[in-house]
């Protein structure tokens, strides 16, 4: 366990004093000062000093130092965040990624001087086209929910252009929560269909919920339940003999990347995470990236700019049909350079090992785990582990929010809770490829305490964490007494 | 207000009051338990014209997001303002003062296939 995680630290306003300084900016002369001035409305201008803090370089370093290892993250422990796949980050794509010649490029630059950062985008593309079978791959989300509003902005642009008059998208309810806002967001209807006792799609509740509206079914698989939808070629062939196309959310790709292709199951748009797939350390918020594929009967559609391959030179180009920009230029690049370095460094075998050692890992656990945390779909799971206490929550009043709040205490990071929605009081664990078995032998042991935790001591589940600088947060007070005001100094910011 | 045992229950966990043009719809104690502490509601303005089935609005806790279905066809004539300032009300009497919304029904024939609270407690195992 990582010390430094529990130790509690001042505000670097805290060390402050009087007159110590690290840096000394060059003072302005007079005039300087004055024509700043006059330029500046009264009512703007400060009327105090801004209360900054005033540390040495030394203290400004250890500050920031101690806090960075602060951080809960995967450089430093496991991270079994389930749907969010924390894998390693191997440092070569730092490096890579740090070149100069990709570092320092302005987007502005012509594409005749970026010759080499734009083949890096072509590769990638064909890459992916192999990975997804499918025939073409825009680069341009700069994260997940964007291409799945990206590929939802296809499907419209598609039934718009066929007058097919279809405006409603079937989303199972195992789906990630960003499914339904991205169709919403893309001017779509939005039908919720309920899974099945299997934890996979219930093909009769979607054939009633098939139509001549129905413009597309948006489908995860592995779903989030960590099963493979077991019908998934019915399920292609009934929406596309119903006139709709076939949503991939690849969010949960690591479990079949290299082994099994959306685009032979059929889907006609997949987007993917390379932030979690092809890694990119992530989970502080981006940048990340979210490819969209798609068939060929929908490349004219891709977002611009596209990059392709004209002659011996690559070029930007705007598809005929595109749905247009997303962003002010052309993708997180870092995203992708690091990308690529993660494909070609492991190959098409490693990327093959890849969902091996993902799916191996997470039925390792789900079937190691002690009787508390039941399985709902049986024994066997794909790339992360479903488990739920339900009878503890109703026999001992022990939910799975306070299992995860004991976790913290035992060094681990929280699973996710309490999704999917449609299993209650449900943890869903991912290991991820990259994990040793003594390291899931140990979260299994740290489990395992707290099934015996349970039994002899489930106060200390009540009131986890306890040895965590803070103690369990009131979280519906924090929703509910909203005060998201700021104060800098005299200056308020909001 | 009617006690639990006379209303009628939806398998998506809502309620409706038996009798009348006007009737209340909330959530029940299984579905305020299941989302935990809630904190916010996302309620329709009077007027409304809903349909059976069809989301009506939103309670959030923080663990989730939970759109509420309207059991049966109406109009949205009134909404529980107390909810505004205080939607822990849900919480603490789910079948009374957390009321969400009262519904003018137009079509009293779609409560046929509502369940009973024993029907419904025998879904959800309980």
């Amino acid at each position: 366990m990582n010390g430094m995680l529990f130790e509690k630290l001042p505000l670097v306003n805290e060390i402050s004093s009087p007159g110590r300084r690290g840096v000394l900016p060059p003072s302005a002369d007079q005039s300087e000062r004055r024509a700043a001035r006059a330029k500046l409305p009264a009512n703007l201008r400060r009327k105090a000093a801004p209360a900054l803090p005033e540390v040495s370089e030394l203290d400004a370093m250890r500050h920031f130092t101690r806090l960075s290892q602060k951080n809960y993250s995967i450089d430093a422990q496991f991270y079994p965040l389930g749907s969010c796949t924390m894998k390693y980050n191997p440092r070569i794509n730092e490096k890579v990624a740090a070149m100069a010649g990709f570092a320092r490029l302005h987007p502005m630059q012509e594409s005749a001087d970026i010759q080499g950062s734009l083949r890096i985008f072509h590769d990638l593309q064909e890459i992916l086209k192999q990975v997804l079978g499918l025939g073409g791959v825009t680069l341009c989300p700069a994260a997940g929910a964007q291409g799945e509003f990206a590929g939802m902005a296809i499907i419209r642009a598609y039934h718009r252009d066929n007058n097919t008059g279809r405006d409603e998208v079937i989303i199972p309810d195992s789906a990630h929560g960003t499914n339904p806002a991205s169709a919403a967001f893309a001017g779509f209807k939005v039908r919720e269909v309920k899974s099945g006792a299997d934890g996979c799609v219930d093909l009769d509740a979607l054939r009633a919920a098939i139509n001549d509206k129905t413009a597309a079914i948006m489908l995860t698989n592995p779903n989030t339940c960590g099963l493979f939808e077991k019908d998934i070629k019915e399920i292609a062939r009934m929406i596309h003999a119903a006139g709709g196309l076939l949503y991939y959310d690849g969010a949960n790709l690591n479990a079949i990347v290299g082994r099994a292709r959306p685009g032979d199951m059929g889907f006609d748009v997949v987007h993917m995470n390379l932030h979690k797939t092809f890694s990119t350390p992530h989970g502080g918020g981006g940048p990340g990236a979210g490819p969209v594929g798609v068939a060929e009967r929908l490349i004219n559609y891709l977002p611009a700019p596209h990059v392709r391959k004209a002659g011996s030179k690559y070029e930007f180009y705007s598809p005929d049909r595109s749905i247009g920009k997303l962003l002010a230029f052309h993708a997180n690049a870092g995203v992708i350079v690091r990308a690529l370095s993660y494909a070609m460094s492991q190959g098409g075998t490693g990327l093959w090992d890849v969902a091996t050692y993902a799916t191996l890992n997470a039925n390792y656990v789900l079937n190691n785990l002690p009787a508390v945390f039941e399985r709902p779909f049986g024994n066997l799971c794909k790339h992360e582990a479903l488990v739920t206490v339900r009878r503890i929550s109703k026999e001992k009043d022990i939910k799975a929010f306070d299992i995860a709040k004991r976790l913290l205490d035992l060094g681990y990071h929280a699973p996710t809770i309490y999704f999917p929605l449609l299993v209650p009081e449900c943890l869903l664990i991912e290991p991820t490829e990259t994990e040793s078995k003594e390291t899931l032998d140990g979260f299994i042991a740290a489990m395992k305490q707290i099934a015996t935790e349970i039994e002899s001591t489930p106060d200390v589940l009540r009131n986890a964490p306890n040895e965590l600088p803070t103690g369990r947060m009131d979280e519906a007070a924090a929703a509910k007494a909203l005060n998201v005001c700021c104060q800098w100094g005299d200056v308020p910011m909001a | 207000m009617a006690s639990s045992s006379e209303l009628l229950f939806t398998s998506s966990h809502e309620w409706l009051q038996p009798g009348g043009d006007v009737r209340r719809i909330g959530i029940t104690d299984h579905a305020q338990h299941l989302l935990g502490d809630i904190v916010y509601t996302d309620l329709p303005k009077p007027g409304k014209q809903v349909k059976k089935g069809e989301a009506i609005l939103v309670v959030e806790s923080p663990k989730a997001a939970a759109d509420v279905y309207a059991p049966v066809s109406g109009e949205v004539v009134e909404v529980n303002g107390a909810l505004e300032g205080e939607p822990s009300i849900i919480n603490q009497d789910p079948y009374g003062a957390g009321w969400l919304v009262a519904i003018r029904v137009s079509n009293p024939g779609e409560t046929s296939g509502m369940m009973s609270e024993a029907d419904y407690k025998k879904s959800i195992g309980e």
